[in-house]
């Protein structure tokens, strides 16, 4: 059973239908216990960083926090996945999980002197991709994923996958048992059902 | 490296894909939710739905459709026609649409562009813009509405900016001269557009060959291209499309 959190950010039915799709019980849910209680949780969002806000005050947070520190699978997705670093400059507020280092930032409206389109939005390749990556098992170097957005993450250590524009950012982040996705693999076809058939079956 | 987008587009009637020659000889071709599965496994990076019947009886009718469509589509799906309202825009999202595609009912009151992001996010606003030429050409361009019967007096790039800065996440931008003509895209009128605004534009209007996509990309400074006509009847797919525009130096998603 993967726990879904619902949080009123968006892509939530199109990321159940998906997962569904690869064969997936889900439970949608903005409950802190059934969050605890499940073997993987995903966290979906689209839109803007002040709506994880809701997080703490629902107790997930806290929930989520205690989950993955015993071994739960959590798989974060765009703004879901910008919540595992420490915070967005979308919404200075509001604090991240802190689980991976940094802040996410805005693209840049200039990059190596012409202008950046910001958001990005469509399809961009995943690069140096991690081969020790359980959520890319199968995806190949330079696969084409769906973005919009118009904040990234930084590339840290534990980025498994990154994706040019205006300078590289974290495409897929993965430590242990927590990852992340910048782009929506719920509409990358082939590409972004293997890594939810991947989450899926670990 | 972000790629050029190839979209796919579904005129809706009662249920079922149409479509016409310049608004006549309007013929069937086929299931919504078919042609949709069949261009996204064709390689279309994007689905479009939009439906021109627009009545009350239409509006079912396109939800049901919508859902159809969206049940197993994991490509970026994209509903437009008659959303007059954040309700109707929730209605769609509700049945598996990715972003909204407003027109008309943006021009008549635009704070439903900032009414639909402020719920959903600036990403799932496209503002779509039919425009003509006028008397000097692409600086003049004006604005039209209802279905391109009805000219509002708005410049085509002051509309295109004030959209943005109301919250769209997209300009879908449709030559009326070059719309149906399969003479190629303006790539003038998007190159305005597009040099104008910091989001995405996609091209729509003209589409013939492959060439005429290379061009609005270049020239036409187009973030995406849409198309109805040539992608049915099997005149060519989207593969075959990106294909030659790999080989003209376009960035596109390939394999699909």
């Amino acid at each position: 059973m993967i726990a879904v959190i619902d949080y009123k950010a968006g892509n939530l039915t199109s990321v159940v239908k998906a997962l569904k799709y690869v064969g997936a019980e889900t439970l949608v849910t903005q409950d802190p216990e059934v969050v605890l209680r499940a073997a993987k949780v995903v966290l979906p969002g689209v839109g803007h960083f002040q709506a994880t806000q809701l997080l703490s005050e629902l107790g997930i947070t806290a929930a989520v926090r205690e989950s993955v520190a015993k071994g739960a699978w959590f798989l974060g997705i765009c703004v879901g996945m910008q919540w595992l670093f420490e915070g967005s400059t979308e919404a200075p507020g509001v604090v991240g999980l802190g689980h991976f280092e940094g802040m996410c930032e805005r693209f840049p409206a200039v990059f190596e002197g012409a202008e950046l389109k910001s958001p990005h939005v469509g399809w961009n390749s995943l690069e140096r991709v991690r081969e020790d990556s359980r959520l890319l098992r199968g995806v190949a170097e330079g696969g084409f994923v769906y973005y919009t957005h118009s904040w990234r993450a930084p590339v840290v250590q534990a980025t498994a996958s990154v994706t040019e524009y205006g300078g590289a950012f974290t495409g897929v982040v993965e430590r242990e048992n927590v990852m992340g996705v910048q782009f929506h693999p719920e509409k990358s076809s082939a590409v972004g059902l293997r890594m939810l058939q991947n989450f899926v079956e670990l | 490296m972000l790629t050029k987008r190839i979209i796919a587009c579904l005129d809706v009637r009662d249920g079922r894909v149409v479509k016409g020659v310049q608004f006549v000889d309007i013929v069937d071709a086929g299931d919504p939710a078919e042609l949709a599965h069949r261009h996204a496994a064709a390689g279309a990076d994007e689905i479009v739905l939009l439906d021109i019947t627009a009545t009350h009886e239409g509006r079912g009718t396109l939800i049901d459709t919508v859902q159809r469509t969206a049940a197993t589509l994991f490509v970026p799906f994209t509903v437009g026609g008659g959303i007059r309202s954040a309700e109707d825009a929730a209605a769609v999202f509700d049945a598996g649409a990715d972003k909204v595609s407003i027109n008309s009912s943006a021009i008549a009151r635009p704070e439903l562009i900032g009414e639909i992001g402020g719920s959903f996010g600036a990403q799932a606003v496209i503002v779509a813009i039919d425009a003509r030429r006028g008397v000097l050409g692409v600086e003049d361009a004006e604005v039209y509405v209802s279905g391109g019967r009805k000219a509002t007096g708005l410049r085509v790039v002051d509309w295109a900016i004030e959209a943005e800065q109301r919250g769209a996440g997209e300009i879908l931008l449709t030559s009326m001269n070059t719309d149906g003509m399969r003479n190629g895209f303006d790539c003038e009128l998007t190159a305005m557009v597009s040099s104008a605004v910091q989001i995405p534009v996609i091209a729509s209007g003209g589409a013939g060959t492959a060439a005429h996509f290379a061009e609005v990309f270049g020239r036409g400074k187009a973030d995406a291209a849409l198309a109805a006509s040539i992608f049915h009847f099997g005149v060519t797919d989207s593969r075959e499309l990106k294909a030659e525009l790999r080989r003209a130096g376009v960035s596109v998603r390939l394999p699909c």
